[in-house]
């Protein structure tokens, strides 16, 4: 395997994930919240979290287009993915 | 090549009480199991000169047991650092650094008495941390279950076939006084616990539980002088890969390539072929981990494990008895199970298991550790082939 730096599109697509019931306290929810991987354009798995959609099976669908969005939290920024395709 | 068969486990023990045990912490877990081991085996301190442990300083531990080894190892890789600290332990003996090694485990998982370092002390620094724990936490059941869905989509795996793997590792726990869960079970009652991690639900999770263990290893030549038969290490096997506290670090999470590379070393080293395994131990934190083991292994084909299991291969009656004890789900996990998944194997070898399988010649051990970062499987025998 050979070791590259590249600049990412940001382009992905949903590989697998699940969907935590009680979620990690840094997010500030009492909801459920996804933890993904996706699958970049140029090859390589992230874990990640997919946002700005419900965080449901039915909405969280295997192969969709996603896309790189930046969650800024209260001393850190996290990368996460939204749909690439607004939701209806 | 190690020969197979050069070493062999001469003592072998749990802490007196596993389970719910708030009175002992987890250093006095392993005490007390590294006491029973020594005892099992009819030795005293002083005839050990090779000393392993993992999530304790290493030299504060052999100290407390009045051991002073002129070799140690402290190999800490997760769930299955045990394993590997076996391997490792193998070596030292055929290289001639050591004669008797006492592996020592305790971990007080779930009354949480001096948990002492815990896994992600090893983590500390590494870029899982710095880049992989926003997102759940950490929490296993989120995190090392992530390929589930995939799995099932890939394979047209059910949930309800899912369940199953709980099921059967349930009918082999109820005959296992020590184990913690022995009520039957149903695939309706397993989809009816509560849903932790979607599509993970409570009975899909391994227990969390209080428990140590240990073992005495020596060579194939001395080990003919201890009282109970030897358990002859045949074949060993080790791999590296995710390392990230996630299986989003695996290369292929479907096709884990560290599985079939510590399998590959474990029947190569021990000269064994997957039709001599009479029985068969694979480290289940969650319901999919035998699933992939089962593959990984080459037991059986890609994308055929989960099905293999919900038909019923691995339950009481199957014709690969696996995780005979009950296994995480039913009989024990503390946190980092491999030490128990070993001495589950090393009693049936020994054929003193509580669930014994008839006949059995030859165990293999599987188990995990940080979520897929490593893995270690293991090869024991009756007799040196």
């Amino acid at each position: 395997m050979d070791v590259e730096f590249f600049d990412a599109s940001g382009d992905a697509t949903l590989y697998s994930y699940t969907i935590q019931q009680k979620p990690f306290a840094l997010w500030g929810t009492d909801g459920p919240r996804s933890v993904a991987l996706v699958r970049l354009a140029e090859g390589p798995l992230l874990t990640s979290s997919i946002v700005n959609c419900e965080q449901t099976p039915e909405a969280l669908q295997l192969d969709m287009p996603l896309r790189a969005t930046f969650t800024p939290f209260d001393e850190v920024t996290v990368l996460c993915f939204e749909p690439a395709e607004k939701q209806p | 090549m190690i020969p197979p068969g050069a070493t062999a486990i001469v003592g072998a023990a749990e802490s007196t009480e596993i389970g719910t045990v708030p009175d002992m912490s987890s250093v006095g877990l392993a005490i007390d199991a590294a006491a029973n081991a020594m005892r099992d085996a009819g030795i005293t301190a002083a005839d050990i000169d090779g000393f392993t442990c993992g999530y304790f300083p290493v030299a504060d531990m052999s100290r407390q047991l009045g051991i002073f080894p002129s070799w140690a190892d402290n190999t800490v890789v997760g769930g299955c650092s045990w394993m590997f600290q076996l391997r490792n332990a193998v070596a030292a003996i055929h290289a001639g650094y050591c004669n008797t090694v006492l592996i020592v485990y305790g971990e007080s998982g779930k009354s949480t008495r001096g948990l002492g370092q815990s896994f992600d002390a090893g983590q500390r620094g590494g870029t899982g941390q710095q880049f992989d724990m926003f997102y759940s936490g950490g929490q296993a059941a989120a995190t090392f279950t992530l390929p589930v869905v995939r799995y099932q989509h890939e394979y047209g795996l059910t949930d309800e076939e899912l369940a199953v793997g709980a099921v059967s590792q349930r009918e082999w726990a109820v005959d296992v006084p020590r184990a913690t869960l022995r009520e039957s079970t149903s695939v309706e009652e397993v989809l009816a616990s509560p849903m932790i991690a979607w599509p993970i639900r409570r009975a899909m999770c391994c227990l969390v539980s209080d428990a140590g263990g240990a073992l005495v290893v020596t060579s194939a030549d001395r080990a003919k002088d201890y009282p109970k038969p030897p358990v002859y290490v045949l074949g060993t096997g080790g791999a590296l890969e995710a390392g990230v506290m996630s299986p989003g670090g695996v290369r292929e999470p479907l096709r884990p390539e560290f599985i079939r590379t510590s399998g590959e070393a474990a029947f190569t080293s021990s000269g064994t072929t997957h039709a001599d395994i009479d029985h068969l131990m694979i480290y289940d934190a969650f319901i999919h981990n035998p699933i992939f083991g089962l593959e990984g292994l080459g037991f059986v084909d890609y994308g055929e494990g989960g099905h293999f299991i919900a038909e019923g291969h691995t339950a009481p009656g199957g014709k690969l008895p696996m995780n005979t004890s009950g296994g995480g789900l039913s009989y024990a996990h503390t946190g980092a199970y491999g030490m128990l998944c070993m001495l589950e194997s090393i009693r049936q070898v020994r054929g003193e298991a509580a669930n014994q399988v008839a006949d059995v010649d030859i165990a293999l051990c599987h188990g995990w550790g940080g979520y897929w970062s490593a893995c270690s499987t293991l090869i024991f025998g009756t007799s040196v082939p």
